[in-house]
């Protein structure tokens, strides 16, 4: 068997890989009619894909083939496991490929999250698709360069060191020949030559030659995003694809014990699933899949369990309850006990997080079609082979009979990780023996999908006489250990993380539990500020040797005017900052918010946030990132929160469940520092972290009053 | 009781018998394939499923399908003029303002909206006329810009990319030579 690698030529605009799956359709003719021209590469590649597969991801010798195809016209298709979901990796990964080809941007088309077409790259998660998937992408791009300029340099009878590489023609001054890769990509040798290993120890383009990397890159198919040419998951049709719906459970823990299907399968064009613990409910359309869950739901009856579940009132006092103390290990440094006895001054408070959902704009959604035992499954999450390992043990089959696509997605911000919805999709197509297409509603999303950690973080610390910090005492119990460890030099140290019993589902989340950490070590730092008598950023300052902490911090300060405005706080108006580092990158912030004390209400009038991740790789989209997770980080910090009683959703609606708005977007000054003297981090998680203790420290500013939870509880303002 | 609803469709004149009470937002996608018009939560608070009906923004995911009747309605779909980008797309690009992209036609028809009635808007006016849809890649400031861009204020940002040239990539396992 043959694969074929081509590119359509004069065609405007890029196809997602959405739209692969019509080649099912496709006959050889077509395939040729459909292409014209542009059919290029031709090799035998089924057992170098499947050999890949077999070792999994960041295999040293990936082939030259498995990341980078080259096409007649001039265009390159590069090849990532990496999904796309707004953050930025298409844009990036194409930026990554292009430096070290020598090419414009945009005569990359990058292919994502294809398990039939891309190597496993692992799940698009904990921003870190720039330290581990840039370099291997650069280094595929760096090893075609050198192998097509070594084959002129053959065909020229040249030294290689001669010759220079521009926009994908390599040029030989001396004579003035040239050839493009688009020439070298005819030739069988090249061909052949692309099934060789990628050369892991290439020497890679420094940051200060780079021209595409470090440029603004708009993600390339920016323009089928404002035409609505993009198909997301939720948008992909298939030939004869019906809707389908899932019937829940009224509770968490519920169990179904009778159902009454004869009304659902009396209607017309519904077919009804009932198998194991899934009842769904599929029909030409979306309306009629929902009259038909709804008229069977109507006669369900549910085991419920008598316990009383806890609440989001009770949860903090729950997970400290069930707090797994003992268990695992504390980070010591020094004797937190003799640190905190020698104290002149002790500190000690709890701070508390909500659950919170991820609320992608897109909730879950997939399509499944089985063809000849072969299932092919669209789907919106973030890891395309895990998702593909799960429908192939769910079904017992191998891998290889199972295809999964994520096209560019509708946000995830962490919640996606799980392919519930792929898992429904697959198994309701089966049984239906068509396409379904299955879209979690709101509701079942606010219900359903895991969430963001609720937490109790508990602090101590200690000051001598002279106002220094010599003890640090921080415990988090149920949201983990991201960022747990304070960046500030204390001689006594304990820090931990533990277990609990959480009553929710809960998963990763934008920067996860770095953010509620952050939180309460700034907030606390802050406290401990001002017990010392001392200006927070100074205080700051007097216990930070880490230099890029520093420096993102001074410059937050001096670029917000910290001295001068930290002079001018009133009682409505307050100035507040916080820092903090994690995934290998820092940040710094200063806010300034409004309170209304008649109202109880918090308005974040300013934020000026500093932030630095290394070289820069795409300012255009760092600044995005950086402005996402500041409005973001508002929403966790003031409003959302998840509220549930007996293992049921109160507010799973976006009329109930507050996030930020239009009308909350404070004037947001983003500073990106640049700093070429250590690798690329990624940067589309850590800058949220400073955002909620900067405004709860400029709450405290205006008020003296502490608001210790997340969201932070404006009511407890209120003056009368 | 299916009802036979006509409708003018970016232009097109369209017509399906089907429930009333259906929201036009699942006839539009599921009817016509307009899949450019998104479901963000069936409630009518996010904006994600946003049409111009007679030319007014209009949340199709609560509007049912017979209240449509004979009436205009533009898409996403149906703002371009063929390959031309209607102004609010092209300032969308230059100010970069989409992340996911999720929300952006919906954005997009409302600010198409919002400029026709007022060419020159204030900041108050844009966040008062875009304020009922949510963005959760918080993409609001350079939505933002976008906007005031098209209003012929402020300037785009500087950057490459964004209309590839390649169109797609296949690569088939079935074909034989």
């Amino acid at each position: 068997m043959t694969d074929t690698t081509a590119i359509g030529n004069g065609l405007r605009r890029p196809m997602p890989s959405s739209d692969v799956g019509a080649e099912h359709e496709l006959t050889r003719r077509t395939f040729i009619q459909l292409l014209g021209t542009g059919l290029v590469i031709t090799v035998t590649q089924t057992g170098a894909l499947a050999q890949r597969r077999e070792r999994g991801a960041q295999r040293a010798d990936t082939t030259l083939l498995a990341r980078l195809y080259l096409n007649h016209d001039g265009t390159i298709a590069a090849l990532s496991g990496k999904v796309e979901e707004g953050q930025g990796a298409r844009a990036q990964l194409s930026q990554a490929a292009a430096e070290e080809l020598r090419v414009p941007v945009d005569q990359v088309c990058l292919i994502m999250a294809d398990t039939d077409q891309v190597p496993d790259d692992g799940i698009t998660a904990g921003s870190r698709t720039t330290p581990q998937n840039v370099p291997p992408m650069r280094q595929a791009a760096a090893t075609a360069r050198e192998l097509l300029t070594r084959f002129a340099a053959d065909r020229w009878q040249v030294e290689a060191s001669s010759l220079e590489v521009r926009d994908g023609t390599i040029t030989h001054a001396a004579t003035g020949r040239q050839l493009t890769y688009a020439d070298l990509a005819k030739s069988k040798e090249v061909a052949d030559a692309f099934q060789q290993p990628v050369d892991a120890d290439i020497a890679l383009t420094a940051v200060s030659g780079w021209r595409v990397l470090g440029s603004p890159v708009l993600r390339p198919n920016a323009i089928d995003l404002v035409t609505g040419a993009h198909r997301f998951p939720s948008d992909i049709v298939r030939p004869q694809m019906l809707y389908g719906r899932v019937l829940r459970p009224p509770a968490y823990g519920a169990k179904l014990e009778s159902i009454d299907l004869s009304a659902a399968r009396s209607m017309p064009g519904v077919v009804v699933v009932q198998e194991d613990d899934l009842v769904g409910f599929a029909a030409p359309a979306l309306f009629q899949a929902s009259a038909a869950l709804e008229a069977a739901a109507r006669t369900a009856t549910w085991t419920t369990s008598d316990a009383r579940q806890p609440s989001h009132q009770t949860i903090h006092a729950h997970l400290k309850e069930r707090a797994q103390t003992g268990r695992g290990r504390a980070d010591v440094r020094g004797s937190i006990e003799q640190g905190l006895a020698a104290a002149a001054t002790t500190l000690r408070e709890t701070y508390t997080l909500a659950y919170i959902q991820h609320v992608p704009m897109e909730p879950r959604a997939a399509v499944a079609e089985w063809t000849d035992d072969k299932l092919t499954v669209w789907a919106g999450c973030d890891g395309p082979f895990r998702a593909r390992s799960d429908l192939a043990r769910l079904f017992g089959i191998p891998a290889e009979r199972v295809r999964v696509i994520i096209p560019d997605m509708g946000g995830g911000f962490g919640g996606k990780h799980s392919p519930d919805a792929a898992l429904e999709a697959a198994r309701m197509a089966k049984a239906a023996g068509r396409p379904v297409c299955v879209r979690w509603t709101r509701a079942e999303e606010f219900t359903w999908a895991y969430f963001r950690p609720a937490a109790v973080i508990e602090c101590a610390g200690g000051l001598d006489a002279a106002g220094a910090l010599i003890a640090w005492d921080f415990t988090n119990i149920n949201a983990g250990g991201a960022a747990l460890d304070t960046p500030y030099d204390v001689p006594h140290v304990r820090v931990s993380s533990v277990g609990s019993d959480s009553p929710l589902s809960q998963g990763a989340y934008r920067c996860l539990a770095a953010t509620g950490n952050n939180f309460a070590r700034e907030s606390f730092m802050d406290e401990l500020a001002a017990a010392a008598g001392v200006d927070p950023l100074d205080f700051r300052l007097a216990h930070l040797t880490n230099q890029r902490i520093r420096s993102v911090l001074e410059q937050a300060a001096t670029q917000f005017g910290w001295s001068a405005r930290r002079r001018s706080v009133t009682p409505e108006l307050g100035v507040g900052l916080a820092c903090g580092t994690e995934k290998g990158s820092v940040v710094a912030a200063c806010v300034e918010v409004a309170v209304d004390r008649e109202r109880g209400e918090i308005r974040v009038n300013e934020v000026c946030e500093a932030f630095e991740c290394g070289p820069i790789q795409n300012p255009a989209n760092l600044t995005s990132q950086v402005q996402g997770c500041i409005v973001m980080g508002m929403g966790g910090a003031l409003w959302e929160e998840v509220q549930f009683e007996n293992g049921q959703m109160l507010n799973p609606s976006f009329a109930a469940y507050r996030v930020p708005r239009f009308r909350d977007i404070p004037r947001i000054d983003v500073q990106l520092v640049n700093n070429t003297e250590i690798p690329s981090a990624g940067g589309g998680e850590t800058p949220i972290i400073a955002i909620a203790p900067a405004i709860g420290n400029a709450v405290f500013a205006a008020t003296g009053i502490r608001l210790r939870s997340m969201p932070m509880p404006g009511g407890a303002l209120k003056q009368t | 009781m299916d009802v036979a609803v006509t409708l003018r469709v970016n232009g097109v004149a369209r017509s399906v018998t089907t429930d009333p009470d259906r929201p036009l937002l699942d006839v539009l996608r599921e009817e016509f394939q307009l899949t450019g018009t998104k479901h963000g939560c069936g409630e009518g608070r996010c904006g994600a499923c946003t049409v111009l009906l007679d030319g007014h923004p209009t949340l199709s995911c609560v509007t049912a399908v017979s209240a449509a009747h004979d009436k205009t309605i533009t898409t996403i779909e149906g703002l371009a003029e063929g390959e031309t980008l209607h102004p609010v797309q092209e300032a969308f690009l230059e100010a970069g303002a989409m992340q996911c992209g999720y929300c952006t036609p919906g954005m997009i028809l409302s600010a198409v909206a919002l400029l026709r009635e007022k060419p020159a808007p204030t900041d108050d006016e844009i966040v008062t006329a875009m304020n009922g849809h949510i963005c959760r890649c918080n993409g609001y400031v350079k939505i933002l810009s976008a906007i005031r861009l098209a209003a012929g204020g402020g300037e785009g940002e500087a950057r490459l990319g964004g209309r590839g040239s390649c169109r797609a990539v296949i690569r088939t396992s079935n074909i034989e030579h």
